[in-house]
């Protein structure tokens, strides 16, 4: 029988069926951060329980950590957290990629970075932002508090299947169109429920073009579809990119490994319960207008007549270009948009003037190591050059969980996944977009199209 | 865990879509507050006004929805983050049971972790149930989980899994440890299968 890539992974891991649609699966990469892991470490002590599978655990602090140049600027009650996490995970025998550590940053960046994440593994963490993983062609998803528990006591976790969703993209994306711009008009047109239990797999030509670091960006913007997990097929690009990675499989174990990733793409004929199709040549890079993902237009188009709450607490007017609003800041950062791709892509625009003096724009890369290789670029010099602030890896202002704050009623362009209410920071006001319109936006001073900059 | 057998209590109507765990509690709350404490930072944008004075226009502000332990929900309820601090939150202000269309699957799932039923109902259902939770008259409802209906008539339908949990304030953790021996038989043999996974 034709089988999804969705359903060859899922089969591959369940171990018992619990009856009712539920399932119970094996983990094979179990990832902590600083927000909740040390917690969870503790509550399973607590229990009388040892985690199951540490060589299978993982752990970084990146939430609450500070990214402030050098210095971090890590607050006091913050500390406690990454504290916790260190003297747990100690206890606990759990690898931890601390501050310092080369190899510390953003959980969903440094899991496919480090070769943790390969095509056809089961990936869970205490985070939404790990459907990240399925560009890879592995499932992730995320899990709450007391499903971290479980998955640390038995390296397993209870699941009900989903249903599948295949959206392709087809089509080339013309200049200024990239993976976050096709995702968001995906989001704009089936709305935020729209992938609403469903596993959803990204296929056509649009997404086979994608480096690896595109397909991340469109798997992780998943669960702003509705949809727990979001996967691309491995094909040679991913085997490529995972090649020489940290933890990926090497030699006689990576042939073997090999042959089993071909297998996994979705098989012809393979029956998805819904599809969506997107022509990304028709694509004009995308610019949130209101509080929730899907609320998406055109940079060159108009705000639309609706959601008047939304409208209110963005401070914008119906029937309005969007082009033109004058912004205050800007953040290029996040488990979506921080990897060296996208810091190459904002600088390229960088270059090509100055920030705006009312503007305050970061950019944090996503891990140390997106942050040597852009600084053996000479990124970081770019961006400074241009009145950019070059910081420390972490979450920052995507969660605002450090005092990385935008003020109320103050206007952001961010290339973050969340534009909701108080998301940035109390009244913030977020327009999600790509790094290269986010870059273009900074030296504009105001929401601007960056194909216009030539 | 709490068990959840039968409810009897007011339902508040917050009908607007798309209400993310970000607006539930926020992330400062989730790292700084101890669980126990959320419940004083639910719905915080909405609950209170800039300068900290409750907000009147928000319905858990007035009576009888003050006393609220039922909530009935918008599309896509819960989405976004899957901080479980968002259940927590809510629990910490009495609330026991949330209906809508559709939720966020995994505030979803933590529900059922903390005693919380989320019960997915079609959406001309939760919109006659919205518009009796409106009036203060009959505002008042009744969720069976036993025999799975609300006031005696609208019949809903959990996993059973997740129904078993509540009815009998199950542990998740302790019903999988006691499949300790099947999940050591299957990591046995995936090592054989997929030796590359295992560092």
């Amino acid at each position: 029988m034709s089988r999804t890539l969705f359903d060859k992974v899922w089969d591959e891991h369940a171990v018992a069926d619990l009856g009712g649609g539920m399932q119970l699966l094996h983990v094979d990469r179990h990832l902590l951060h600083d927000l909740g892991g040390g917690k969870a470490l503790e509550e399973l002590r607590g229990r009388g329980l040892k985690v199951r599978n540490p060589e299978l655990t993982f752990a970084t602090p990146d939430h609450v950590v500070g990214t402030e140049p050098g210095a971090r600027g890590t607050r006091d009650w913050a500390l406690k957290l990454v504290d916790s996490l260190r003297t747990e995970t100690r206890r606990a025998g759990v690898t931890l990629f601390d501050v310092g550590d080369e190899a510390q940053g953003i959980v969903h960046v440094i899991a496919p970075e480090l070769g943790l994440t390969q095509p056809g593994t089961l990936v869970v963490c205490g985070d939404s932002h790990t459907c990240t993983n399925g560009a890879l062609g592995a499932i992730g998803f995320g899990i709450g508090s007391s499903e971290v528990v479980h998955v640390l006591a038995t390296q397993t976790i209870v699941q009900k299947r989903p249903k599948t969703l295949r959206a392709r993209f087809d089509g080339a994306p013309a200049r200024g169109v990239h993976a976050k711009d096709m995702i968001l008009a995906l989001i704009g047109r089936i709305g935020a429920a729209g992938g609403n239990g469903c596993a959803a797999e990204y296929a056509g030509a649009g997404v086979r073009a994608l480096d690896m670091e595109g397909r991340m960006t469109l798997c992780n913007l998943s669960i702003e579809l509705g949809a727990k997990i979001g996967m691309v097929a491995p094909d040679e690009t991913t085997f490529a990119w995972l090649e020489g990675r940290r933890f990926a499989p090497r030699g006689a174990l990576r042939e073997r490994a090999l042959a089993y990733w071909r297998s996994l793409a979705s098989d012809p004929g393979a029956r998805f319960d819904r599809e969506v199709e997107v022509d990304c040549a028709a694509l004009a890079p995308q610019v949130t207008w209101g509080t929730s993902p899907e609320d998406v237009i055109a940079v060159d188009g108009v705000v639309p007549a609706a959601k008047p709450d939304a409208l209110a607490y963005m401070g914008l007017a119906a029937g309005r270009p969007i082009a033109g609003t004058r912004i205050d800041r800007v953040f290029i950062g996040s488990c979506t948009n921080s990897r060296l791709s996208d810091l190459r892509v904002a600088a390229s625009v960088a270059r090509k003037g100055k920030v705006a003096s009312h503007v305050t724009a970061w950019v944090v890369p996503g891990s140390m190591g997106v942050k040597r290789a852009a600084e053996r670029e000479g990124l970081d010099e770019v961006f400074r050059a241009a009145g950019f602030e070059w910081r420390e890896p972490g979450c920052s202002m995507c969660v605002g969980a450090n005092g990385e704050l935008v003020e109320p009623e103050a206007r952001c362009v961010s290339t973050s996944n969340r534009n909701f209410v108080g998301r940035q920071g109390p009244r913030a006001r977020t327009h999600l977009a790509s790094p290269a319109t986010a870059a273009a936006c900074a030296l504009a001073g105001e929401i601007t199209d960056v194909r216009a900059l030539a | 865990m709490e068990r959840f057998t039968t409810l009897t209590a007011v339902a508040a109507p917050l009908a607007q879509a798309n209400v993310d765990t970000d607006v539930i509690i926020r992330v400062e709350r989730c790292a700084q507050v101890p669980k126990h404490e959320l419940g004083r930072y639910a719905f915080e944008a909405l609950r209170f006004l800039p300068d900290g004075a409750g907000n009147p226009d928000f319905v858990l502000n007035r009576e009888p929805w003050r006393r609220a332990q039922i909530l009935v929900c918008g599309d896509n309820f819960g989405c976004g983050s899957s901080r479980e601090m968002a259940v927590w939150a809510l629990a910490g202000i009495g609330i026991r049971c949330v209906i809508a269309p559709s939720f966020g699957e995994i505030f979803h799932g933590n529900c059922f972790q903390n005693g919380v039923l989320a019960i997915r109902l079609p959406r001309e259902t939760t919109l006659r149930l919205s518009a009796l939770a409106s009036d203060p008259g009959t505002a008042t409802f009744t969720v069976d989980l036993e025999r799975q209906k609300i006031n005696g008539e609208i019949a809903f339908e959990v996993d059973p899994l997740h129904r078993r949990m509540l009815l009998e304030g199950l542990d998740a953790i302790g019903l999988t440890l006691a499949r300790e021996a099947e999940i050591a038989a299957w990591q046995a043999a995936d090592r054989a299968r997929r030796p590359w996974v295992y560092p």
